[in-house]
């Protein structure tokens, strides 16, 4: 099936940008006709190994090797000019053109300096037969799904005589049908003897499609494997990485009676909530002074689950009650109403208003439900602003310094403190502690099991399975868009077991119902 | 209170200091090339001077760039203000010219209250197209430019609408406490939007929809509700400039009454700082703006140079400040000034970023 | 493995989509002159289209230069003002004696002068394009009162010829030759927009500027290009102008960008960019003129309805954007 000699070869490639260093010595190969996954979670560097490839970043040390001699490409232009081309997760076409103008855009056909529609019109048709694909190509790529819009994409990259096809996580928006669509044209390349690397979160279709799989972590090659001699748990492992003796190191939370915790109405239920597109319906119960872990991979709708219940996206199926009432989630605002917060985890676009002040940032949630003409007063203001900023050490601690100048560690704190401040009683903390440091993390991980123990119901999600299952009453698994498992944290419940079900996917260790 | 203190100090330590130091050599330039140009004198219980001119005639601009900020600090902008000045004004004028008694306070103030109205009403128009509609501000704004001009002269009926009222000219004219009316009306005026926006806490609520909408939207803040009122307060202040224009010279003119107002208010607020996508506004800044395109005004017509000539030197200060501003600008001004430029940078193809 | 499972994902209902601003401009237009035909018997008379033409030939000049920009999603707020500094510069010019073909070249080098340095200020330093053409409103104003406080006479023979010369038929219908360089420059355009790289990356600016940069377009270039592009237009405009009105005034066309703007936005051209036709924008500005020409015709209105009516066709033709749904982005 592969030839012995590999079209693209990495050796040694190093990557540093200020303050991180994103590829330390990852060697990387790619062989003509086969689909090579590439593997790991946020910030294990795929994205900068991509870069550096297409020649969108420089690098700082190591070689690429292209059909055997040695190339450094001066941006994608070149990159795809030299028959490595890429397409990105966000289909980077223009919706307003047509079909064969995507293809050929810049481009064209020409006779005397006009463009040559109808040649132009033949030749889209011919390459997208090539694909299997019957469209018309004189209309307007809006008007075809965003899987035919990706597929389109593919015609593009090919269409140079592409010896190298780089699909960066082709498939996060698109359903299984679509899913299977792209996957037989991607197979059809393969066969033609089109050098596939493929980014994806999706364990499933790594299995189904891809011949190789290489995995990174943490900017480090953990290693290459044939697909077929890497069980599903082994490269979750290898992804998400066991760090058990670190966990060991750590008081862990003393497990609390969950039975007793659910007695009762359950402070939140949902039953069947879902939305297409984002997550599968789910049904979640989550009870006061209940910590829940949402554990799964990224991608796996962790944060859709999240935005759902806060009412940021608006959920197209389900029921949403809260005490035993059945209520409507429809807008943060309804949400923060009924007392729920949610610290998002992108920090930059959906939490912090950077040029405001550390105190304008806290006080935003607890002054937008009391409405603009009920300021709340400049004492209380203090009062509360100061008391979180010593709570959760909050450096520099001066209450007017834009938000901006803050570390990421800090712009967390007082995001935290913004709902703090707003005393929820469901806290929805999506990632919380990525990207702070260690010390910072210990903070926050002992500050949600005090909320919690003063009766705050906190729904946690967290990459790290350690910080899930020290912090959690119940794990919920999610992979693949779905909620695969709810499983109580006791004794019998390690790393291990939630590795597992990630991996499998079963419904076999369902506790709740 | 030492707190607000420490506060205002970190504001004019850097916020203010150009558009300060601008106005300050502007004077200055102004003081040498004719010195008596600073001088005022008590005339009548009155002051005069063109020190007191300049402030005068700033007023009206002050008040539509008073609501400007509001409306750019929410992320837009609005095009229709100078529109609103002649149809408020037409309409006061109007109703003021068909009473018996032109000079009945009564009646003026009626007038006033009718222009007052229909500015509401255009207010809330503009505030719906943006806010609940979802059209893009400078499109919605631009609807009631083009027509606006229109109504104010049905409302004339193409003619220029005099009148001759005592009361409606103070407006414009008078004097109080030895001030101009104006002045103090714009400042009242000023004050009554600073209070407005900072004691309650709809400026915040501004600044962080302008700053990072969909931040602000998962906070709870339900963005069309204050943007709707800023696209309303920029139209009321739009239309007690009108009645101070049109009092100036105790007449209304459809065609040209606030003509291009809406372009200097705008460039006001640019040059006081607050950043014409949003976020953080700085009224302070928008008045030392607005005196800053009135003294220039002021020195160009004290030169016998044409007013329209003017426009020259507006031109180069609007590309001035805009540049300032420009943080691509900066960048390229930076960076030629630090190290000797090895290759020459390549074409912006994509915005580094560094993984988080 | 057939392709007969492929067709999915065309749920959306496509053909006239982005062609019924468009047609609602010409079904509008047609209404118009229905109205006018109906109601007045000298509308029927051929004479009143050519006018619309005449009247008009300058507008539709400098809007087919504003529809470039639009396209791009930029906006040119200069061009009423570049008109007026190209007529007076000519005006001036002549006056000072120069010959008309030197006068010709310098009046229609100095509009895209302006406009290649407009787009060079939006691209290099990414100002936005609203303040960018402002400034270049007040600077091109400007020159014209310093060029002169008041209007100057155009003597010049080819000034005159221009102007007077007739082309019809045995009727006696005409039109003047300035409409015939308007629609020499229209069909230009559409050449332009349809058929070449530049036109084509016009577009995919306007769709959308990310995608157009990732797929190797030359993005700042077609910026830039599009001002000059307009400021070129501008300053054909201001010539065809000069040859209507025979003098330069230094404030004529004030306000002449939001009509130009009105023009290309009912002729069906989004201004978020991406999506419309010089075609359009000639029934944009037919429709202005014909509005225009109803009025007068109607002697009860006045002028100021013009206006008035202008701004209620804008709001609805934003409102139909908006219900089609061009958006795309």
């Amino acid at each position: 099936m592969t030839d012995s000699r590999p079209v693209l070869t990495m050796t040694g490639i190093s990557k540093s940008f200020p303050g991180v260093r994103a590829l330390h010595d990852v060697h990387f190969r790619l062989f003509p006709g086969e689909v090579h996954a590439l593997m790991g979670e946020n910030g294990a560097g795929k994205s900068t190994l991509i870069k550096v490839l297409t020649g969108v970043y420089d690098t700082d040390g190591g070689t690429v090797t292209l059909g055997g001699t040695e190339v450094s490409f001066a941006g994608p232009m070149q990159a795809t000019g030299a028959g490595v081309s890429t397409v990105y997760q966000e289909v980077n076409l223009c919706t307003n053109l047509s079909v064969a103008e995507n293809i050929f855009i810049g481009r064209e056909p020409r006779r005397l300096g006009a463009v040559r529609w109808g040649e132009m019109r033949r030749r889209a048709r011919a390459l997208l037969s090539r694909l299997d694909l019957d469209l018309d190509v004189s209309a307007p790529l809006g008007s075809y799904s965003l899987a035919i819009q990706q597929m389109v994409a593919i015609a593009r990259a090919i269409d140079v005589q592409a010896r190298v096809l780089i699909l960066d996580e082709p498939t996060s928006s698109l359903d299984a049908d679509e899913v299977a669509q792209l996957f037989r044209i991607m197979r059809q390349l393969r066969d033609e003897g089109i050098a596939i690397l493929f980014v994806t979160h999706f364990l499933d279709q790594v299995y189904a499609i891809a011949d190789r799989i290489t995995v990174l972590r943490n900017g480090q090659l953990v290693g290459e494997y044939p697909t077929a001699e890497l069980p599903q748990l082994t490269l979750v492992e290898k992804m998400i990485g066991k760090e058990l003796d670190i966990l060991e190191g750590i008081d862990e939370q003393p497990k609390r009676d969950v039975a007793a915790l659910e007695k009762g109405t359950p402070l939140v239920a949902v039953s069947d909530l879902g939305r297409s597109g984002a997550v599968e319906p789910f049904s979640l119960a989550i009870h006061a002074g209940e910590v829940v872990g949402l554990a799964g991979l990224l991608g796996s709708g962790r944060t859709e689950v999240a935005r759902l219940l806060f009412g940021a996206d608006r959920a197209d199926r389900g029921e949403i009650a809260m005490d035993g009432q059945p209520t409507g989630l429809s807008t943060p605002a309804r949400a923060i109403e009924r007392g729920i917060g949610f610290c998002s985890e992108n920090r930059r676009a959906e939490g912090i208003v950077a040029e405001l002040s550390v105190r304008e940032n806290m006080l935003l949630a607890m002054q937008a439900a009391r409405g603009w003409l009920r300021p709340i007063p400049r004492r209380r203001q203090d009062e509360l602003v100061e008391k979180y900023i010593t709570a959760l050490q909050i450096r520099p601690a001066d209450p007017e310094a834009p938000v901006r100048n803050l570390s990421g560690g800090n712009q967390q704190k007082v995001l935290l403190a913004r709902w703090l401040i707003t005393e929820p009683r469901l806290l929805i903390l999506d990632e919380p502690t990525r990207g702070i440091d260690i010390g910072a993390k210990t903070e926050l991980q002992k500050l949600v099991a005090q909320l919690s123990d003063g009766g705050m119901a906190v729904l946690f999600i967290s990459a790290e399975l350690e910080e899930v299952l020290r912090l959690s009453h119940k794990v919920v698994v999610m992979r693949d868009r779905r909620m695969v498992a709810h499983l109580a944290n006791d004794d019998s419940l390690d790393a291990d077991r939630v590795m597992q079900t990630i991996a499998s996917g079963s419904h076999r260790e369902e506790v709740n119902r | 209170m030492t707190d607000t203190r420490s506060r205002y100090r970190a504001v004019t330590g850097h916020q203010l200091f150009w558009p300060v130091a601008v106005l300050v050599v502007m004077l200055a330039a102004n003081t040498i090339y004719r010195p008596g140009f600073l001088s005022v004198e008590v005339n009548n219980g009155h002051l005069y001077g063109t020190p007191i001119d300049i402030l005068r005639l700033s007023a009206p601009l002050i008040l539509v760039a008073l609501g400007m900020t509001v409306v750019i600090s929410t992320g837009g902008i609005d095009l229709s203000v100078g529109s609103m000045v002649a149809i408020s004004g037409a309409t006061a004028c109007l109703y003021i010219s068909e009473q018996p008694d032109q000079n009945s306070l009564p009646a003026v103030l009626t007038g006033l209250a009718m222009g007052l109205g229909i500015a509401l009403v255009l207010g809330a128009w503009n505030g719906v197209l943006v806010a609940v509609i979802g059209i893009q501000p400078i499109i919605a704004t631009l609807i009631l430019m083009v027509a606006g001009r229109g109504l104010a002269q049905l409302i004339t009926e193409g003619q220029i609408i005099t009148i001759n009222s005592g009361p409606y000219r103070a407006i414009g004219l008078g004097h109080v406490l030895t001030l101009p009316l104006a002045i103090l009306i714009a400042l009242a005026a000023a004050l009554l939007v600073a209070a407005f926006t900072r004691w309650t806490a709809l400026g915040m609520i501004i600044e962080s929809v302008g700053g990072n909408a969909e931040a602000s939207r998962l906070a709870g803040i339900r963005s069309g509700r204050v943007v709707f009122l800023a696209y309303v307060l920029s139209a009321v202040c739009a239309a007690v400039a009108g009645f101070m224009i049109t009092a100036n010279v105790s007449s209304a003119d459809g065609n040209a009454a606030g003509l291009w107002v809406e372009l200097d208010a705008i460039l006001a607020v640019v040059i006081g700082g607050t950043a014409l996508a949003g976020g953080r506004f700085h009224l302070s800044g928008t008045i030392l703006g607005a005196l800053i395109i009135q003294t220039l005004t002021t020195s160009v017509y004290a030169m016998n140079i044409s007013p329209q000539t003017a426009l020259l030197f507006k031109a180069v200060v609007v590309i001035a400040v805009c540049l300032i501003q420009a943080p691509a600008f900066r960048a390229r001004i930076t960076r030629q000034r630090r190290a000797a430029p090895t290759s020459p940078p390549t074409p912006a193809r994509e915005k580094e970023e560094v993984p988080a | 493995m057939s392709s007969t499972s492929l067709t999915l994902g065309r749920a959306k209902l496509r053909l006239p989509r982005r062609q019924v601003p468009v047609l609602a401009t010409l079904v509008l237009l047609l209404v118009m002159y229905g109205i006018g035909v109906s109601q007045y018997r000298a509308f029927s008379n051929v004479q009143v289209v050519f006018n619309v033409f005449i009247d008009n030939g300058f507008l539709l000049v400098v809007a087919v230069g504003m529809t470039f920009v639009i396209l791009t999603g930029g906006i040119d707020l200069s061009v009423g003002s570049v008109v007026a500094m190209t007529a007076m510069v000519s005006a001036s010019l002549l006056q000072q004696g120069l010959p008309a073909q030197v006068v010709l070249v310098v009046a229609l080098l100095i509009g895209p002068l302006l406009g290649f340095l407009m787009g060079c200020a939006i691209h290099f330093f990414e100002i936005q394009p609203f303040i960018v053409t402002l400034a270049g409103m007040f600077f091109a104003r400007g020159m014209c009162t310093f060029i002169s406080g008041s209007s100057i006479p155009i003597t010049d023979g080819f000034w005159t010829t221009m102007s007077q010369q007739r082309i019809g038929d045995p009727q006696g219908n005409f039109v003047s030759i300035s409409v015939l360089i308007a629609f020499a420059v229209v069909i230009v355009a559409a050449w332009t927009l349809a058929y070449t790289r530049l036109g084509r990356n016009v577009y995919a600016v306007g769709g959308n500027p990310q995608s157009a940069l990732l797929m190797g377009l030359p993005v700042g270039r077609t910026r830039i290009a599009v001002y000059t592009i307009s400021g070129l237009c501008s300053a054909i405009g201001g010539i065809l102008l000069s040859f209507y009105t025979l003098s330069g005034a230094p404030l004529i066309a004030v306000g002449m960008e939001l009509d130009v703007i009105a023009a290309v936005v009912i002729g069906g051209t989004v201004l978020t960019g991406g999506s419309g036709y010089v075609f359009g924008t000639v029934l944009g500005v037919l429709a202005l003129g014909v509005i225009q020409t109803l009025i007068t015709f109607d002697g009860s209105l006045n002028s100021w309805w013009t206006r008035i009516v202008i701004g209620g066709l804008l709001f609805a033709f934003i409102l139909l954007q908006r219900l089609v749904g061009i958006r795309y982005k």
